[in-house]
């Protein structure tokens, strides 16, 4: 590793030994940090993966019923007794933190105790019924699953980040400062040593 | 604080999500999608659905979406089947957080 270009005085050192120091410092911290993100992202992850199929299997389900009503109906017919919804959804939104980045938390209101079709039922049949009741219950879940990802999606865009810091903390930074500081001893000890034979001679040329 | 939820996507499809109160955005091609994203971001929209099929030929948006705190961009299946672009989507999360998928690695073995 190439040392750095500086001047071989105490001075130097000194203020380069302060770095290493905070060098080696920074690095276990943020070992101790991806470590731990590493640990809440497996976790999510795999919550993220048993909700997604989940919801992705219930979700079919009721877009399917959705998709036999509107071809057992005539399609304006869906349409129009779809188009005012009875009800509207509403979020409760917040954002957290996990180890300090900022991921959203998101509940869905409960309207349950509301009128859930907004449709007479003498025009469309009942599958429409079934698909809407279907999507109405995937729909928790489906908000649980969208929070849930961004929160997995978010970690693990700073855990990559994270990993770059600490590699190049490891095998750039400290490698260097390590080896500046020890090529500066090193001058200072030669220049310490000069000056001692230099005095010797001296000595020798005032004393014969 | 965004409050709302919207769903992109064909009509024919996405069209139920109507019923439950969820707003619905018709887009057909790549480009459509793009600017609706793009749209929904500056509204106050937290969770947006995206077609699987459209979600595919947007990758970059949906990267870009990625690093925002809201909206949380979330691809659902809209057909019979799900294409399984939203488990690749776990997937790729897993592999650059740790490496190595060990997540879906474990069950097949």
């Amino acid at each position: 590793m190439a040392v750095m270009n500086v001047n071989p005085t105490r001075m130097e050192m000194k203020r380069l030994q302060g770095r290493l120091r905070t060098a080696v410092r920074g690095h276990k911290l943020l070992k101790d940090k991806t470590d731990e993100m590493v640990r809440r992202f497996i976790a999510l992850a795999e919550e993220n993966k048993r909700l997604r199929l989940e919801t992705e299997a219930e979700l079919c389900q009721a877009l399917t019923a959705f998709a036999k009503a509107r071809a057992t109906t005539d399609a304006r017919v869906v349409e129009e007794a779809i188009l005012m919804p009875a009800r509207k959804v509403t979020l409760e939104c917040s954002k957290r933190k996990i180890m300090g980045i900022e991921v959203p938390s998101v509940k869905i209101s409960d309207n349950a105790g509301e009128d859930l079709y907004p449709y007479s039922f003498l025009s469309v049949t009942g599958k429409l019924d079934e698909s809407v009741r279907g999507l109405n219950d995937v729909l928790v879940k489906l908000v649980q699953l969208a929070e849930v990802e961004k929160c997995c999606n978010m970690l693990a865009e700073e855990i990559e980040k994270n990993k770059r810091r600490v590699n190049a903390l490891e095998n750039i930074m400290i490698p260097q400062l390590t080896e500046t500081i020890k090529y500066i001893k090193m001058k200072l000890d030669e220049s310490e040593r000069s000056a001692t034979v230099r005095l010797m001679k001296v000595k020798d040329i005032i004393n014969s | 604080m965004p409050n709302k939820i919207a769903v992109i996507g064909d009509k024919d499809s996405v069209l139920a999500f109507k019923a439950v109160g969820v707003e619905v955005f018709d887009a057909v091609t790549a480009e459509e999608a793009q600017h609706l994203i793009k749209k929904l971001s500056q509204g106050d929209y937290a969770v947006v659905f995206i077609a699987e099929g459209l979600a595919e030929q947007i990758p970059e948006t949906l990267q870009k979406a990625k690093l925002q705190t809201y909206p949380a961009v979330v691809p659902i299946p809209t057909t019979n089947e799900p294409t399984g672009f939203g488990l690749s989507g776990i997937k790729s999360d897993v592999e650059k957080a740790i490496g190595v998928d060990i997540i879906f690695n474990k069950e097949e073995k």
